[in-house]
């Protein structure tokens, strides 16, 4: 499968890659390529231009200070490999192995998933349950999108079209945080019929959605249910809640009724983790 | 800015090579059209069954999804120069001896795959060698055979690394 015809351009700076997306509707920007370029050849995207950032060093640093700033370039095995994120956010440790395979990790950015927000991604779960928030650069300068409004829908973010995310900012989780991801793969795409990510600090629980829903979002009925501890019985109630005022897709793999089904066994099987 | 052929050069198995090609071709064309080097394969063509993987910059890559013009000075090696002295790579080796394919096609992917996984890991379990090979599909579902052997060069490649 070859992709319809489009010129290529490697972007030199930050500010060269947003001159370029400024006002041209065809270019694309390509990072880890490993969700474009598939759609490309199967002519889902056909960008009349790619902007390749892939040379922007500055965008691929991973920095752990008052807050966690994962450059949009790192990889997924950048993240996986850097122990200090990990050590505080071990939910990147529970959920990037199920992330593609390991070719697909060694190219994909976090930055990448973030912006294409496939709905069925599983890192962009994870980052609704920790919060933050994520920087991007357009023709009007920088700005900082908390991530409670960056998600809008499927595909479908708050960056415009011209803007560039150019990292995510995760606030550092308090004492005795606990945090978990769990999936349920479609075996033989592996990407997430079921994604549930978890997220229990000073802040209260989080208990996000990835893979049946349009784009991410918080069960709130489960994060209600164990807002005053979780225990067997929170866990319970956690699941019969779990798709209270969510809307959950059903597709030719799994309909409606089989992905609530899921929804809670996930979220059961996450807030088990959480507490063992 | 043009959508014109454009030169694209890069080392491949320690050769440097060159060729003018579209913006839109592919890594694996550019391999196996350009150069001719037919060892790595097409399989499904959506970066998911690993029949194309090749070795670039030391990062294990799936060439059906990168561009070569992404790839200028960059430095790759192939299923091709693994026996170019005539001997056959320990990995070629163990899929030799341990009978790892049937019909042959994922060969190259899983032996490339294969390789990379065991410099970060040269002594695998069996679970660990069916998780590092996860990107790579066998349809004569030939995957006992291929775990066996891996485990095969694995051993044989400890061995040399312990007697250098």
């Amino acid at each position: 499968m070859i992709p319809v015809t489009f010129s290529y351009h490697k972007a030199e700076s930050v500010g060269d890659a947003v001159a370029r997306i400024a006002g041209n509707p065809e270019a694309k920007l390509l990072a880890g390529g490993h969700s474009l370029v598939p759609a490309m050849k199967l002519r889902l995207a056909a960008p009349g231009e790619l902007i390749d950032i892939t040379g922007l060093d500055e965008l691929k640093a991973i920095t752990v200070g008052e807050s966690i700033q994962i450059g949009a370039l790192a990889t997924y095995n950048d993240i996986l490999h850097h122990h200090e994120l990990i050590a505080h956010l071990p939910i990147f440790g529970a959920a990037i192995p199920h992330v593609g395979d390991r070719q697909v990790r060694a190219r994909g950015t976090f930055g990448g998933c973030i912006a294409h927000a496939d709905p069925a991604a599983d890192l962009t779960a994870v980052l609704l349950a920790l919060g933050g928030h994520v920087n991007a650069t357009g023709p009007a300068g920088e700005r900082s999108i908390p991530v409670e409004e960056y998600f809008v829908d499927l595909w479908t973010t708050a960056l415009a079209p011209d803007e560039m995310l150019t990292s995510v900012v995760i606030p550092l989780p308090g004492d005795g945080a606990r945090m978990t991801y769990v999936k349920h793969r479609h075996p033989a795409s592996g990407y997430a019929v079921v994604g549930i990510a978890v997220v229990v600090d000073d802040n209260g629980p989080r208990v996000t959605i990835t893979g049946a829903t349009s784009k991410p979002e918080h069960l709130a009925g489960a994060e209600d249910a164990i807002s005053a501890g979780i225990n067997d019985a929170s866990i319970d109630l956690a699941v019969a809640r779990a798709t209270e005022g969510v809307h959950i897709n059903g597709d030719l793999y799994a309909d409606e009724e089989y992905r609530t089904h899921l929804v809670g066994q996930m979220v059961k099987k996450a807030l088990q983790q959480i507490v063992s | 800015m043009t959508t014109d052929h454009i030169h694209v050069a890069m080392t491949v198995n320690g050769v440097e090579r060159s060729a003018e090609v579209e913006p839109r071709t592919l890594l694996v064309h550019f391999l196996r059209d350009s150069l001719g080097l037919t060892g790595t394969h097409v399989g499904c063509d959506t970066s998911q069954c690993g029949a194309c993987v090749v070795d670039v910059d030391g990062v294990s890559t799936k060439s059906c999804t990168m561009f070569a013009a992404q790839l200028q000075g960059a430095n790759v090696t192939t299923i091709e120069a693994l026996a170019a002295d005539g001997t056959l790579h320990p990995m070629q080796e163990g899929f030799w001896a341990e009978h790892g394919l049937q019909c042959g096609f994922c060969t190259p992917g899983m032996i490339m795959s294969s390789i990379a996984m065991l410099k970060e890991n040269p002594d695998p379990t069996d679970d660990e060698i069916r998780e590092g090979l996860e990107g790579n599909f066998c349809r004569c579902t030939g995957y006992q055979n291929i775990v066996n052997a891996v485990r095969h060069a694995a051993a044989e490649m400890r061995e040399q690394n312990s007697a250098d």
